[in-house]
């Protein structure tokens, strides 16, 4: 196994690479094609360079821990805006998710629905090409136009266009008080129209999920508030009288259980332990009911308002063939090796999108030796 | 500022391009003419001026790829045109390309207020995006400060910011699918109503490529509801360290404004001369706005004022109505149109980190008595996106350059404590030949890779962006004679 410890190693260790290298942060997270290479390890690029709590940004090398980047955050009462998913109970994998890996897989969570993605908090990139050269673009400051966002390109990239050694984030301050209104037993059809009417009025929904199998095992709509006591408290009034509509709703104060709760979605904790294949679909909230119905999931779990369908699906299906032409993507997550062979596990793009996604891997990896094959 | 030497082929088949173009358009479409080419002949950047070969106004996606199939044949350059408000050249043409407006492009396409989008042609104007949908209390939240003016067309080239991203970022963070026209013809869909990227993120990439990579056509964007109220806070200060640790801590406090500005005194003076907001005579002044219910502004402006407070200001004064909020406002607002009634202004936007502020403005305040040029600073503080406005006069000769070498050495200076060239207006030509204080060889090279991938003849918007010198064995590229 490559771990360098800094980046001039790091590129020395590409540029001197001979085969195929299968790019690791922690290994929480092995999503894609499976990858046959040389490890090469971002675990020992560790280490906070710098964190301006009044600037609200933090510069990392991409194998810090996201667990120590997140304990400094919170010391300063700040916080990643996009709450990133811990994949490790869902996909069984054990291992120290690292906050360059979150980068590069662009891993966001509940939030995502209010203050964007990790792509969206990420402002400044350092990687090191397929040829062993370093790169930097973007920076430190959250408003820079300079040159092309390659910032984007590499979130989500899942390191086939460079291997990240390290990564600048902005910041949201922490809150005092979270409340989370719950509504029981609604459709999947009423769900999504509770949490759309939530997430359009005023009141900042910071979290709109629905569980058509919810913790008792009847379905539970969940919408979260964020933000200072009165302001917490005044805007929960508000929501539940607008939502009125939709039965009776209880309002969860305690911090403790809403944090629970919304760990337990974010993380996909209901389809943990289970057999079956899973699989993460983005459509437009409003879609949602018609591609539940269609996917004849085995349970489904939906966030982000009902635009994010988690579906667990007997091993092998091809959930993309049920949904038939949908607008949206499907991307198999979890998967025996045998069927993320079979299928692909990214969705299939169109012919002209494919051909530049194709140009730019072969221009940033002309050797195509970084995680080959792994987004197909 | 150093532009590629027209290509003498393009010009000696002026008329063939023409007519191939008029196949495809309405007659008028095409703007040929040399007199009537000058409407075209420049940007908001008006220092520089070059009137074009042609200009084009298609009216949909599919005139817009027959013409880029027709310069791509030809080997003609192409210039995308929002509104023309770009402060950085990014629509100047040169004598052998094509503009290829978008204004006649303006429709609203689908309204979604259930999935909170927009989906329009790239030709309507930020504001009336807004128009469209905030009888129904949403709005767009970018808003560049040409937002009257400029076209999502233009936004997207430049990733356009605005006084409020702070809370709600920037275009890039708001735009959820385009199409893009590429420069063959080809017509491709990045993104769409739902989120994120099936792939590689071509639509982050795409988003502030100053038209360097496609015509983008339609974007879906996002749209918020509306907040009940929001109101801002004036608070004057002797000092401008004192203001900028004031900006930190309120940060730091959990309280999220959704603007921060900050004014110096020669701002101060000139908008109280000019607009009579009541602005109180000191050396640094915030306007910190929130959000939400009556009683939730009440709350957040009382824990802006308590920091405040600690920092001794020279006035502090909340709004308690929408007449004091604009007023409040009105300076602000006034400032660039104040500033232009003292002299010629230069606008830069260079972004610093805003631990920064004090020092850069020191260091501004000192190269200003240097250059004996004077200048004053409007400052999204939250966020770091500084407007230093420098005062030339026009009609001396040498103080046109003079203020470009000023606003070099001040956007240097941004780029040494960690900053940026550039944080909302684009590179355009105007920062162009700064990108190596920015960038090495190598980070730009990675960036011309994309370009190549998305347009490998180098036609679209070619001079543009990167130093020529960086450029130029790619758009040497040879075009063919009649």
């Amino acid at each position: 196994m490559l771990a360098p410890t800094n980046e001039p190693d790091l590129a020395e260790a590409i540029a001197g690479a001979q085969g195929p290298l299968k790019i690791v942060g922690g290994g929480t997270r092995p999503i894609g094609k499976p990858v046959d290479g040389q490890v090469l390890s971002t675990a020992n690029l560790s280490g906070i360079d710098l964190y301006e709590p009044g600037a609200l940004t933090i510069v990392a090398k991409a194998g810090t821990p996201l667990a120590e980047i997140e304990a400094a955050l919170a010391a300063e009462n700040q916080r990643l805006p996009f709450e990133p998913m811990d994949h490790r109970g869902l996909l069984g994998t054990d291992g120290v998710p690292t906050i360059g890996a979150v980068a590069a897989a662009n891993i966001s969570g509940s939030r995502r629905i209010q203050t964007g993605a990790c792509r969206d908090s990420l402002i400044g990139v350092r990687f090191v090409d397929g040829m062993g050269t370093a790169v930097k673009n973007g920076g430190r400051v959250m408003k820079n136009v300079t040159g092309y966002d390659l910032v984007k390109l590499m979130a989500g990239a899942y390191g086939t266009l460079g291997v990240l050694s390290e990564v600048s984030f902005k910041l949201l301050p922490g809150v005092e008080s979270t409340a989370t209104l719950l509504i029981p037993d609604l459709s999947v059809t009423d769900a999504v129209a509770a949490l759309s009417q939530g997430l359009g009025s005023p009141f900042e929904v910071s979290g709109a999920a629905h569980l058509p199998n919810g913790p008792e095992g009847h379905p539970l709509t969940m919408l979260r508030l964020e933000g200072f006591e009165n302001s917490v408290a005044y805007r929960a009034q508000q929501l539940m009288a607008e939502l009125a509509g939709f039965g009776a709703i209880e309002l969860e104060t305690d911090a403790q259980a809403g944090a629970a709760r919304w760990k337990a979605i974010r993380d996909v904790q209901a389809f943990a332990g289970l057999d079956g294949d899973v699989w993460r679909i983005s459509v437009k909230p409003s879609d949602a009911p018609p591609v539940v119905d269609s996917l004849g999931a085995d349970q489904v779990l939906l966030d982000w308002g009902g635009g994010l369908i988690w579906a667990l699906m007997p091993g092998g299906t091809d959930a993309r063939a049920r949904m038939g032409d949908f607008a949206g993507h499907a991307t198999l997550v979890r998967a025996s090796d045998t069927t993320r062979t079979a299928l692909p596990v990214f969705h299939p793009e169109p012919a002209a999108i494919a051909a530049l996604s194709d140009g730019i891997r072969q221009r940033f990896d002309p050797r195509g030796i970084l995680n080959p094959g792994l987004m197909g | 500022m150093e532009m590629p030497t027209p290509s003498l082929t393009i010009l000696a088949k002026k008329a063939r391009v023409v007519a191939r173009l008029m196949d495809v358009l309405p007659a008028d479409a095409v703007i040929h003419e040399v007199e009537e080419t000058r409407a075209y002949e420049c940007d908001a950047l008006t220092a520089y001026k070059c009137p074009p070969l042609a200009a084009v106004l298609p009216s949909s996606t599919v005139e817009v790829s027959a013409v880029l199939k027709i310069c791509h044949q030809e080997g003609v350059p192409v210039v995308p045109r929002g509104s023309g408000t770009s402060l950085a050249g990014g629509a100047l043409p040169t004598a052998d390309s094509v503009i290829l407006g978008v204004a006649r492009m303006n429709d609203v396409l689908e309204t979604a207020y259930d999935d909170r989008y927009i989906r329009v042609q790239s030709g309507r104007t930020n504001l009336s995006v807004t128009g469209a949908v905030e009888e129904d209390d949403f709005f767009y939240a970018p808003d560049p400060s040409s937002q009257l003016a400029c076209a999502i067309a233009g936004n997207v080239g430049m990733n356009s910011g605005g006084a409020h991203c702070l809370k709600y970022g920037v275009t890039t963070n708001n735009l959820l699918g385009v199409t893009l026209v590429q420069m063959d013809g080809t017509v491709v869909q990045l993104g769409g109503a739902h989120l994120d990227a099936a792939g590689l993120d071509l639509l982050g990439v795409v988003c502030g490529s100053e038209g360097q990579l496609g015509v983008v056509t339609e974007a879906t964007l996002r749209i918020l509801r509306k907040p009940e109220g929001a109101r801002p806070v004036l608070i004057g200060f002797n000092d401008n360290e004192v203001a900028g640790a004031c900006v930190a801590e309120i940060i730091k406090a959990g309280v999220l404004p959704v603007a921060i500005e900050f004014m110096d005194r020669l701002c101060i003076e000139s908008t109280e001369k000019f607009a009579k907001a009541g602005y109180p005579d000191c050396n640094a002044l915030l306007i910190v706005e929130v959000e939400g219910s009556d009683a939730e502004i009440d709350e957040q402006l009382g824990k802006i004022a308590a920091i405040a407070r600690k920092y001794d200001p020279v006035e502090l004064r909340e709004s308690k109505s929408a007449s004091e909020s604009a007023k409040i406002w009105l300076g602000r607002k006034s400032a660039f149109g104040a500033m232009g009634q003292i002299g010629d202004y230069m606008c830069l936007d260079g972004t610093i980190p805003v631990s920064s502020l004090p020092f850069v403005l020191k260091r501004i305040g000192e190269m200003s008595e240097d250059y004996g040029l004077q200048v004053g600073n409007v400052f999204h503080a939250g966020d770091g996106n500084m407007h230093p406005l420098i005062l030339f006069n026009a009609n001396k000769p040498g103080d046109l350059e003079l203020c470009e070498a000023f606003g070099a050495d001040i956007l240097r200076l941004c780029v040494e404590v960690g900053g940026c060239l550039t944080g909302e207006h684009g590179v355009g030509i105007e920062k162009r030949d700064l990108m190596f204080a920015q960038f090495d060889a190598q980070d730009m090279e990675a960036q011309l890779w994309v370009k190549d991938v998305f347009d490998p003849g180098w036609l679209l918007n070619p001079a543009k962006v990167f130093p020529l010198s960086v450029t130029q064995s790619r758009r040497d590229q040879p075009v063919a004679a009649e």
